[in-house]
């Protein structure tokens, strides 16, 4: 039996257990990976079966753990990297803007850094500042960065598999309140291409994309507007950089109508990038302008204010209708 | 190899008289020394280099080779050659020492003044001027030379070699890694993580800190309080000082760590207290931030003048070797001057390569772009 059901934390941990098991050279570094298996449980048991030389309990320092794995996949290995919460990636993110993301280029491709950096990411589970934040557009607007994240289990297997097999750095920003959202993966699966968009609900009268966590909101939404007899097409992104641009333009020009959905700031998001990339792709076929709806221009809230923060059921219908009335 | 803390230093102005001139820390019995700046042998006791005469000539003509090297540079790019040159004038023996410590196996993670041990580990030296001259950020196989690419951020390259010896130590290699750095750099908060990923990790890395005493226009005291190489303790391996100026201490001490880290025995923190001759780079003035004092003294304790004497103290070079020597400086001068201004400008579309291992469709998409809008001139050229 290949098809289990496993909720989303438990499949990352399988995909990593199967690239450790068929690649040698596959490492885990982080805090707390170890014994503790992370905060999240996410590597849990691996250090026990692998051993303290593969899942690898760093010292509390971001820069160095994702310095230490530039040096490490300079020298052959593959390490897969845990950033425990994404506010906390910032000490880091010299390292991954100009070192990572960057050494390729700059040896005109004689090195290759296959690094994967996971980072849980986003609200919705109560917590204190620096642990609820969408950075995904800061590493996206980065060349020689890809960024991805699943929304579903099927899905951070498979990119998980994919994100380690690449020869370039992948940010896989994990949408940490879906975690424990179980739905079928099957490992025996051919996965499509990683930086593919899904069609997770067809439609006809507008189409809803959006990755991570907020595809579930936009599959719900969808559903919520059936029952009024509209016909919404939720398109779920998966990968951040590069964009399936075509994959959003073939929907757009069959719906005409387009809101974009993320957790992350509206401000400079990946959201402005897919409506004006779709406005200058499309314009012809737009019934209406592209609308956002996401988090707003201010640090992330305190716990007791996060529902007003985050795009839910209520602000996205309101988007699709202010999109109908056009 | 010892460290001392800073309570246990004891007063020893006393005893050896170190004058007012900030050019006198040779005086220091911190300081590993072998080869005085008047050219005299000396002995330490831990610290010892047993060379034929041919191997001193060797040395000598590395750095007089490297220096010459440098000097081209620095004036290809007041001739507007070059966009930027950062010289290494006056740290030779630091590089040249260290660098050839090295063993053909050992990785070396250089910042972006390392010329010298370019030079140790076969680099063609006219691969340097490219990023300098603005043809390419680095462009040369870090692997086939294990020299690993410039690192401009500062510091930045510390955990990189840290990582990769940790690498190293996994694979159950004797090789070691080196990693350059400077007085500068010793702030950074990545040089502060290397040195404790190192040390729990007990990772075969060398960290070899040129201390040149200024970072751009800061002096060592804006960057530490304490002496650096006594950083090492508080991480808890050893740091040890040697006169940067002196290619043998720089050679023994540097081999040394090495091999501290080849038998699994953890890092090692290698100040090498020198100076900086000129300024930080080609864009900088140290006129307008330091004495001419500063630098007349430390002119004194030449690097390659003192081994001069040395050769020809002892009757190890003659005239004809010296000779030579300066026919092959030129000759490397020229070389280096006319590969410079052979240098093709890159194809307008290598601003497209390279940015990812497995291709990207936006870069694709903009590349095509790229493409279509300079085809877009080709028909009105020549009219």
């Amino acid at each position: 039996m290949t098809v289990q059901k496993l909720p989303i934390a438990k499949a990352i941990n399988e995909s990593l257990r199967k690239a450790m098991e068929t690649d040698p050279k596959v490492l885990i570094m982080g805090e707390d990976v170890g014994k503790l298996g992370g905060v999240f449980r996410v590597t849990d048991g691996l250090q026990k079966d692998f051993g303290e030389g593969r899942v690898i309990d760093t010292p509390l320092a971001e820069s160095g753990i994702v310095g230490t794995a530039i040096g490490l996949a300079l020298r052959g290995y593959r390490p897969v990297v845990e950033i425990q919460f994404d506010g906390f990636v910032f000490p880091a993110y010299d390292q991954i803007v100009t070192q990572l993301a960057k050494m390729h280029a700059r040896a005109l491709g004689k090195i290759k850094l296959p690094v994967v950096i996971r980072i849980p990411y986003g609200g919705g589970i109560g917590a204190v500042e620096h642990h609820s934040e969408s950075p995904e557009a800061l590493f996206a607007h980065v060349p020689g960065l890809k960024v991805v994240s699943p929304s579903n289990a099927s899905d951070a297997y498979w990119m998980m598999q994919q994100a380690i097999q690449s020869d370039d750095p992948v940010i896989y920003f994990e949408p940490k309140r879906r975690y424990w959202d179980k739905s079928d993966v099957d490992t025996d699966a051919i996965p499509g291409p990683l930086h593919k968009a899904r069609t997770v609900v067809a439609g006809s009268d507008l189409t809803l994309v959006a990755y991570g966590p907020m595809v579930k909101v936009c599959v719900e939404a969808a559903a919520a507007a059936a029952e009024e007899g509209k016909s919404i097409e939720v398109l779920d992104l998966r990968s951040m950089s590069p964009i399936d641009f075509d994959a959003v333009q073939a929907s757009v020009e069959k719906t005409g109508r387009l809101v974009v959905v993320h957790e992350a700031p509206v401000f400079y998001g990946a959201g402005a990038e897919i409506a004006a990339r779709i406005s200058e792709r499309s314009f012809y076929h737009l019934e209406a302008p592209v609308l956002r709806v996401g988090g707003y221009h201010a640090p992330y809230p305190p716990a007791r204010l996060e529902e007003e923060y985050l795009p839910g059921l209520d602000r996205v219908l309101d988007a699709v209708d202010r999109s109908l009335a056009y | 190899m010892t460290v001392e803390s800073t309570a246990a230093r004891k007063p020893r102005r006393s005893s050896k008289r170190t004058g007012s001139s900030a050019g006198k820390a040779v005086a220091d019995p911190q300081l590993v020394q072998l080869l005085t700046p008047e050219g005299q042998r000396v002995e330490h006791p831990d610290y010892d280099v047993d060379l034929t005469p041919e191997e001193l000539r060797g040395l000598y003509r590395d750095m007089v080779l490297t220096r010459r090297f440098d000097a081209e540079a620095t004036a290809l790019q007041r001739q507007g050659e070059l966009g930027l040159w950062a010289s290494l004038l006056g740290q030779e023996a630091a590089q040249i020492g260290s660098g050839r410590a090295l063993r053909d196996d050992d990785y070396v993670f250089p910042t972006y003044r390392e010329h010298g041990v370019a030079w140790c580990r076969g680099v063609d030296p006219t691969n340097l001027l490219g990023m300098f001259r603005g043809v390419n950020h680095g462009g040369w196989d870090p692997n086939s030379n294990n020299f690993h690419l410039y690192t401009i951020v500062i510091g930045s390259q510390t955990l990189h070699a840290t990582g990769y010896a940790m690498g190293v130590a996994k694979d159950g290699a004797d090789s070691a890694v080196i990693a350059y750095f400077g007085d500068g750099a010793s702030s950074q908060g990545d040089v502060a993580e290397s040195f404790t990923f190192s040390a729990v990790y007990n990772a075969p890395v060398v960290f070899f800190c040129q201390n040149n005493q200024w970072a751009i226009s800061e002096p060592t005291e804006r960057q530490t309080r304490v002496p650096l190489y006594q950083r090492a303790q508080g991480y808890g391996f050893p740091g040890v000082r040697v006169d940067g100026n002196d290619v043998l201490a720089c050679l023994a001490v540097t081999r040394s760590a090495l091999e501290r880290a080849r038998r699994g025995e953890g890092p090692t923190l290698v100040e090498a207290f020198t100076y900086r001759m000129g300024a930080h780079t080609t864009s900088d003035d140290p006129t307008k931030y330091r004495a001419d004092e500063e630098r007349e003294a430390w002119e004194a304790k030449d690097p390659i003048l003192r081994l001069k004497t040395y050769l020809e103290n002892e009757g190890h070079a003659d005239e004809a070797f010296f000779a030579s020597l300066e026919e092959e400086s030129e000759t490397l001068g020229k070389r280096v001057r006319e590969a410079v201004r052979a240098m093709p400008d890159p194809d307008r579309m290598a601003i497209f390569e390279n940015i990812y291992a497995d291709g990207h469709a936006l870069v694709d998409e903009e590349r095509a772009q790229f493409a279509a809008y300079q085809a877009s001139f080709a028909d009105g050229e020549g009219k």
